[in-house]
């Protein structure tokens, strides 16, 4: 390929600003979630061309790091989620403002 | 090779605006899986086989499935359509995106310089990765065990349902909503 190596880092800044309109636009918490894992796919895609740009394997490793923090994200903020309905039987965010237990 | 890249750069962009402005939690979660193939057909391009089916796997596949049965169980069904509707009014949305587009603005001033690399591809083989991962960066694998570890026990803790209490003085109030 000959593409230059800005290409590959205008679609991560890209994607990753559709993520954070996203989280900021949002208020239903699932929406939320997904922009967030948006957000962390087009960290990674950065990683992963800054790698293939200098021929290097550590990009690759970064995003094994990345793709294991994003599972573990996913899987504290559904069980979240699912306690934030059960209390207020409703998944929007302002629901959950008050903070009183 | 070239044509391939823009191709699914530009599925993936459209992918993920559908992701963000739908209404339907289901439909959201297509478009963000079609959004994740696409972005794991650049990682192919750009010689990384072994993260391209990861993304696959684990994004597009584990991850996904997690968001899948969350949505099942909670069932917010046509009313969270109708509410949705309601958010997506362009005075909800005008400020973040003018935030947003600053941000990107930003980004893309530091990236305008004239171009440099290639993105070349020399196909990383998945044996380089490994041996990466486990001899330099053994520290943090371990420590993203910890993290997985935590992530599970939060998950496991967080997700379960209180106890049902017969006695009435044990009983918590109902959340006044």
């Amino acid at each position: 390929m000959t593409i230059p190596m800005e290409y590959g880092l205008w679609l991560a800044a890209i994607l990753f600003c559709i993520g954070l309109t996203g989280v900021l636009a949002r208020r239903d918490v699932i929406f939320m979630l997904m922009s967030v894992e948006v957000m962390l796919n087009a960290a990674g895609l950065a990683f992963i061309v800054g790698g293939a740009a200098r021929g290097s394997a550590d990009g690759q490793v970064m995003f094994i790091f990345i793709l294991s923090m994003a599972a573990a994200e996913v899987s504290v903020g559904l069980a979240l989620i699912i306690q934030l309905y059960q209390k207020f039987k409703t998944v929007d965010a302002d629901s959950a403002s008050q903070l009183n237990g | 090779m070239n044509s391939l890249f823009y191709i699914a750069a530009i599925i993936a962009i459209i992918a993920t605006i559908r992701m963000v402005t739908g209404t339907n939690a289901v439909h959201s979660l297509l478009y963000l899986i079609v959004s994740l193939l696409a972005v794991s057909v650049i990682f192919f391009l750009l010689g990384a086989p072994f993260i391209a089916a990861l993304e696959v796997i684990i994004y597009a596949g584990a991850i996904m499935v997690l968001f899948v049965f969350v949505i099942m169980m909670l069932n917010t069904g046509s009313t969270g359509v109708k509410k949705e509707h309601e958010l997506l009014k362009p005075s909800t949305w005008i400020g973040p995106g003018i935030i947003s587009a600053i941000l990107f603005g930003e980004m893309l001033y530091i990236l305008m310089r004239p171009a440099s690399h290639p993105m070349t591809s020399p196909v990383i083989q998945p044996a380089a990765v490994g041996a990466l991962l486990f001899s330099k960066y053994i520290l943090i694998v371990e420590l993203a065990a910890f993290l997985l570890a935590a992530g599970v026990i939060g998950a496991y803790h967080l997700g379960r349902k209180e106890k049902l209490s017969y006695h009435r003085y044990l009983k918590k109030e109902e959340p006044t909503t």
